[in-house]
C-alpha cells in the first residue's frame, strides 16, 4: 500500500465533561516520522487511537491522503500499529505472528514466506522464526510486532509507547532499528511518547501537547532551542525559569533585571514593559565575575560535565552545568559565586508566558 | 488511562447480532418461563382472577409451614456442619503435613462433584432398613440410628458440601501473609488464641461464603430429600415436585407458588451474602504464605487421622455403589456373590437413558461454550446498559434451584403456540441455563487478564473485530473455557432435579433411571447405573485436572 500524508482537523473526543483531545488540526507530511509528545494525560495516546480507528472522533476529521477515515472500521483503514505491551499473539509462532497480516490480506502463499522472512532479517531476528512468544525477551517481541506492523506495508505505521516496557539501554539500541527502519521504509510513522529525550532522538518532527491541545509543532532543534511557551520549555530538557523586570521600549535593546543584576541590550520581539520571565538551559548559564548572585548549594561531577545546584540571592534555586573541558576545576559548594545567562540563548517571556524573544 | 477498545457505534455490527441474539434467548427462555410462574403463583381454580390464595393456603396449613420449617433446619443445620467439618479440614491441610495430601485432595472434589443422590441412595445401602451395616449390626443385636429423616439428609448434605468451605477457606487461609500470624505472635498471644483472634477472623468472609454455596445448594437439592425423607420429612422442592405430579394436566399454580417461595428464600440469602460478607472481605495478597508446619511420627498420624477419616467418608458413597453394583441380587435386595447382571440388565433395558444423558450433555455443553464465550466477552469488553442487563440475567440462575426451573419451563411451553414439554429440546434448554452462570464466571475472569490490545493487533492488521474474536480470543480462552465446560459436563450428566421435572419416556436419563430404580427397590440396576455416572464423573475429573493444571476452580 502507498504510504500516505496524515491530514487531521479540528478533531475532538470528549469523555463526558472531559476533553481528552480538545481540537487539534495537524498535517503529517508523507513518509515522516512524526512524534506526539507530552505528559500523562495529555490526549497523546487517545489522539493515536482516534487515527487508528479504537476511539471514534467526535467532532473534525482525519484523512489519510484524500480519503477520509473518519467512518472507515479500524481494520479498513490499512495501518499497522505496535503496541506497548508488544501484543504478540501468544499462540502462533514468530513466523505466524508475523504472517498473520499478511494472510488476512490473501497475499499467495508463495509470497508470503519471503516477505516474513524479509521482514524478520530486517528486525534481526530471522533466526527466531520458529520460536513462540515465551520464548522471547521483552525486546525480541518488540522486534516481532513490529515487523508484524511494517510487513504489511501500512500507509500508516502507528505506536503507543513501543519502547517504554524496554530498560534503558535496550531502548536506546530499539529506537536505532526504528529510526533506520523507518528511513529506509519511507512509513508514514505517527509515535507516541512521553519520554523527551527519545523524541528527540528519532523524530523528523514533534508535536508538544498538553491538556488535549498542541502547545508546539517543529523539528527536535526548533523545539528545544526556541520553545515557543513556557511548558514547552520545561518540558523539553532542563530550564531554568527566573522572574525578571523587563524594560524594552525599544526591542532591539530591552534591558532585563534579574536578581538584581542588569542584563543589557536584549533583543525581544515587540516593545513590553513590565514584570516577566527567562528560561535559561544549563548549560547556557556560566560562571564568571559579573552576574546574579549566588552560592553554589551542591556541585555533582558527572564526567564530561559538572552540575552545580545554586542558590540565588532572590531565593531561587537554579541548575548550571559547566563542560569539564571548559572548568580549571569544580567548585566547592557555599562558595558565592556570579552567574551570566548567555543573552542570545534566553527565552524571554511577557507576564502571559507568550515569548518575546525573536 | 482508560484503554478500552470503544469501537465504532454499534449499528449493525456482528456484536449488535450477538446481543440481539442472547438477549432475546434470554428473555424466551429465562424471563418468559419466570414471570409465567410469578403469574401462575397468583391464579388459582377455585378462584377468577388474580389472587393471594395461593400464598394464603402456604402459610395457614401445616403441611407447607412444615416443609418450610424442615427445608430451613435441614439447609441451615447443613450449613453449620460443612462450616464445622470444612473450617478445620482446611486448617490442617494447609498447615501441616498430611499423610497422602493429593489424593485427600481428589477424594474431597470428587465428594463434591458426585450428585447428592448417589450419596443419598448409598447411604441407604449401607444403613437403610435392609442396609449391610444394618443388617450386620442386627445381626448381633444391635440397632444403628437410622439413616431416614432429618439426620440422615443433614449428614449426606455435610459429607457432600463440605468441600464448598474446605475450598473457600484453604484458599483464604494461603493467602494471610504469614507476618500477620507472626504480628499475633509478638503481641504475646498463644497459638490456640491467635488462632481465635487473628486467623479465624480474617478468613471469617470465606467461610461464610463457603456456607452460603452449601447453603443455595442443600436448598436446590431435591433427590436426597426425597430419598430420605420417604414422604415424611418433606421439604419445599419436594413440595414443588409433589404438587406438580398432582397439578399434571392443571395449572401447576400451587407448584409456582411454591417455586416462588424457593426462589424467595435463595435469593435473600443471596443477598445477604452480597451485602453483608462481600463487604467484609480483607482482600490480602500474601506476600510470604504461611510455613507447612513439619509433623513426625505419632504426632502426624494424629493430625491426618481426622482429616482422612473425612475424606473417605465423602468418597465411601462412591465406593460403595460402585462395589454394590456387582453384586447378585433379587427381589429382597443385595443375595451376594458377584454378577454382572446388573449391568446386562441395565444395558437392555435402559440403554436409551444412557445416550440420552451423554447426547443432551454434550449438545447443552456445545451451546455453553458457545454462549459462555460470547457472554463473557460482552461483559468484560463491550461495557454498557446492555452488558449490565446481561449481567444480571445470566447470574439469574444461580437462585433457580433445577426443579423451580422445571416448573418456569414447563408453564410457559406447554400451551399452543409452543410446545416444548416432553422434548429433548426442553432438557437441553434447562441444562444449558442453569449451567451457562458458571461458564460465563470463568470465562470473564480469564479475559479480566488478558490485555484487550491483543484484539487491537489483530484488528489493526486488517482483520475484522468478528473474526478476531474467533482467530484469537476464542482460540486464546478455549483451554479455560474448555475445563469449565467438563466442571459443566459433569454437573449436567448427574443433574436430576430439572431432569426429573422435565423427562418423558422417550427422554430420560440415567438420574432420572436411578430414582425409580431406586422407589421400585431395584437396588442392583440403580447401583449400576450410578457407578456408570460415578465413574465418567471420575474420569471427566482427571481430564479436567490434567487440563486446567490447578488454573481454573472447582468452584
Amino acid at each position: 500500500m502507498q504510504s500516505h500524508n496524515v491530514f487531521i482537523q479540528d478533531a475532538v473526543k470528549t469523555y463526558g465533561d472531559f476533553k481528552a483531545v480538545a481540537g487539534i488540526t495537524l498535517e503529517i507530511n508523507k513518509g515522516e516520522f512524526f512524534t506526539l509528545l507530552g505528559p500523562s494525560g495529555c490526549g497523546k495516546t487517545t489522539l493515536l487511537r482516534m487515527i487508528a480507528g479504537f476511539n471514534t472522533i467526535d467532532a473534525g476529521t482525519i484523512s489519510f491522503g484524500d480519503r477520509v477515515i473518519n467512518d472507515v472500521p479500524a481494520h479498513k483503514r490499512g495501518i499497522g500499529m505496535v503496541f506497548q505491551n508488544y501484543a504478540i499473539f501468544p499462540h502462533l509462532s514468530v513466523a505466524d505472528n508475523v504472517a498473520y497480516g499478511l494472510k488476512a490480506r490473501k497475499v499467495p502463499a508463495s509470497e508470503i514466506a519471503p516477505r516474513v522472512k524479509n521482514a524478520l532479517e530486517m528486525v534481526q531476528i530471522a533466526e527466531l522464526a520458529s520460536r513462540m512468544p515465551n520464548e522471547l525477551s521483552g525486546g525480541q517481541q518488540q522486534r516481532v510486532a513490529l515487523a508484524r506492523a511494517f510487513v504489511i506495508e501500512p500507509s500508516v505505521l502507528l505506536m503507543d509507547e513501543p519502547l517504554s516496557n524496554l530498560d534503558a539501554k535496550l531502548r536506546v539500541q530499539m529506537r536505532t532499528t526504528i529510526k533506520k527502519l523507518q528511513r529506509k521504509l519511507g512509513i508514514t510513522t505517527i509515535y507516541v511518547t512521553h519520554d523527551q529525550e527519545e523524541a528527540l532522538a528519532i523524530s523528523d518532527r514533534i508535536a508538544v501537547m498538553k491538556n488535549g491541545l498542541i502547545m508546539q509543532v517543529g523539528e527536535p532543534t526548533q523545539i528545544y532551542k526556541k520553545p515557543e511557551n513556557a511548558f514547552v520549555a520545561g518540558f523539553i530538557g532542563v530550564s531554568n525559569f527566573l522572574d525578571c523586570e523587563i524594560l524594552g521600549q525599544d526591542p532591539q535593546n530591552a534591558t532585563l533585571i534579574v536578581g538584581g543584576y542588569r542584563l543589557e541590550s536584549v533583543p525581544i520581539s515587540k516593545p513590553y514593559s513590565g514584570p516577566g520571565k527567562i528560561a535559561a538551559r544549563p548549560e547556557y548559564l556560566t560562571l564568571g565575575d559579573e552576574g546574579i548572585r549566588g552560592r553554589i548549594e551542591l556541585s555533582t561531577f558527572l564526567g564530561d560535565f559538572i552540575e552545580y545546584e545554586i542558590l540565588l540571592e532572590n531565593g531561587q534555586t537554579i541548575q548550571l552545568n559547566e563542560y569539564t573541558k571548559d572548568a580549571l576545576s569544580i567548585k566547592p559548594d557555599g562558595l558565592e559565586v556570579r552567574v551570566m545567562p548567555d543573552t542570545m540563548s534566553i527565552i524571554v517571556y511577557d507576564d502571559n508566558g507568550e515569548v518575546l524573544t525573536s | 488511562m482508560i484503554k478500552l477498545p470503544t469501537l465504532k457505534k454499534p449499528r449493525f455490527d456482528f456484536w449488535f447480532f450477538v446481543k440481539a441474539t442472547v438477549i432475546l434467548a434470554m428473555l424466551f427462555f429465562l424471563v418468559y418461563p419466570f414471570s409465567t410462574l410469578i403469574t401462575r403463583s397468583f391464579f388459582s381454580k377455585k378462584v377468577d382472577g388474580a389472587t393471594l390464595e395461593n400464598y394464603a393456603t402456604f402459610f395457614s396449613k401445616k403441611y407447607y409451614l412444615d416443609a418450610l420449617k424442615n427445608t430451613l433446619l435441614i439447609t441451615f443445620a447443613s450449613s453449620f456442619t460443612c462450616l464445622l467439618v470444612g473450617t478445620p479440614m482446611a486448617y490442617l491441610m494447609t498447615r501441616y503435613n498430611i499423610f497422602g495430601k493429593k489424593a485427600i485432595y481428589v477424594c474431597i472434589i470428587l465428594a463434591l462433584m458426585s450428585p447428592p443422590f448417589i450419596g443419598a441412595y448409598s447411604w441407604i445401602l449401607l444403613f437403610g432398613r435392609a442396609g449391610f451395616i444394618t443388617r450386620l449390626f442386627a445381626g448381633i443385636g444391635i440397632t444403628t440410628p437410622t439413616i431416614y429423616g432429618p439426620g440422615g439428609i443433614i449428614l449426606v448434605f455435610t459429607l457432600h458440601l463440605f468441600p464448598y468451605v474446605y475450598l473457600y477457606v484453604s484458599g483464604a487461609l494461603g493467602s494471610i501473609d504469614s507476618s500477620l500470624e507472626e504480628a499475633g505472635e509478638n503481641l504475646g498471644s498463644s497459638k490456640l488464641r491467635r488462632l481465635f483472634t487473628v486467623t479465624l477472623p480474617v478468613v471469617m468472609p470465606s467461610i461464610l461464603a463457603g456456607a452460603v454455596m452449601v447453603f443455595m445448594t442443600s436448598l436446590a437439592d431435591f433427590g436426597t430429600p426425597m430419598l430420605l425423607g420417604e414422604g415424611k420429612t418433606r421439604v419445599l422442592p419436594v413440595l414443588v415436585y409433589d404438587a406438580y405430579m398432582s397439578e399434571i394436566g392443571g395449572n401447576a399454580n400451587m407448584a409456582s407458588t411454591l417455586s416462588v417461595i424457593v426462589v424467595a428464600c435463595s435469593l435473600s440469602v443471596l443477598l445477604i451474602q452480597k451485602f453483608y460478607v462481600a463487604r467484609k472481605n480483607y482482600a490480602m495478597t500474601a506476600l510470604r504464605p504461611p510455613k507447612v508446619v513439619e509433623l513426625h511420627g505419632w504426632k502426624r498420624f494424629l493430625v491426618s487421622l481426622p482429616v482422612a477419616l473425612v475424606a473417605f467418608l465423602g468418597l465411601l458413597p462412591q465406593l460403595t455403589v460402585v462395589i454394590s453394583s456387582f453384586i447378585r441380587t433379587d427381589f429382597t435386595g443385595f443375595i451376594g456373590g458377584f454378577t454382572l447382571e446388573n449391568y446386562e440388565k441395565i444395558l437392555s433395558r435402559l440403554a436409551t437413558n444412557i445416550t440420552n444423558t451423554y447426547y443432551f450433555s454434550a449438545v447443552a455443553i456445545v451451546f455453553i461454550v458457545i454462549f459462555g464465550m460470547l457472554i463473557s466477552y460482552i461483559l468484560v469488553r463491550k461495557r454498557g446498559k446492555v452488558a449490565s442487563i446481561m449481567d444480571l440475567l445470566v447470574m439469574f440462575p444461580y437462585v433457580i434451584p433445577g426443579s423451580v426451573l422445571g416448573v418456569c419451563l414447563i408453564v410457559a411451553f406447554n400451551r399452543q403456540p409452543i410446545i416444548l414439554t416432553g422434548t429433548a429440546a426442553i432438557m437441553i434448554i434447562s441444562y444449558v441455563v442453569r449451567k451457562l452462570p458458571y461458564t460465563v464466571r470463568s470465562g470473564s475472569a480469564f479475559l479480566y487478564q488478558m490485555d484487550a490490545s491483543v484484539e487491537e493487533a489483530s484488528i489493526s492488521l486488517g482483520v475484522s473485530p468478528m473474526k478476531t474474536f474467533f482467530k484469537v480470543v476464542a482460540r486464546l480462552m478455549l483451554p479455560g473455557i474448555l475445563s469449565g465446560a467438563i466442571l459443566s459436563w459433569i454437573t449436567c450428566i448427574n443433574e436430576l432435579s430439572s431432569s426429573i421435572m422435565l423427562y418423558s419416556g422417550k427422554t430420560s436419563t440415567i438420574s432420572v433411571a436411578i430414582y425409580q430404580e431406586v422407589m421400585r427397590m431395584s437396588d442392583g440396576t440403580a447401583a449400576a447405573l450410578a457407578s456408570i455416572l460415578t465413574l465418567t464423573t471420575v474420569a471427566s475429573l482427571l481430564i479436567f485436572m490434567r487440563f486446567s493444571k490447578g488454573k481454573v476452580s472447582v468452584i
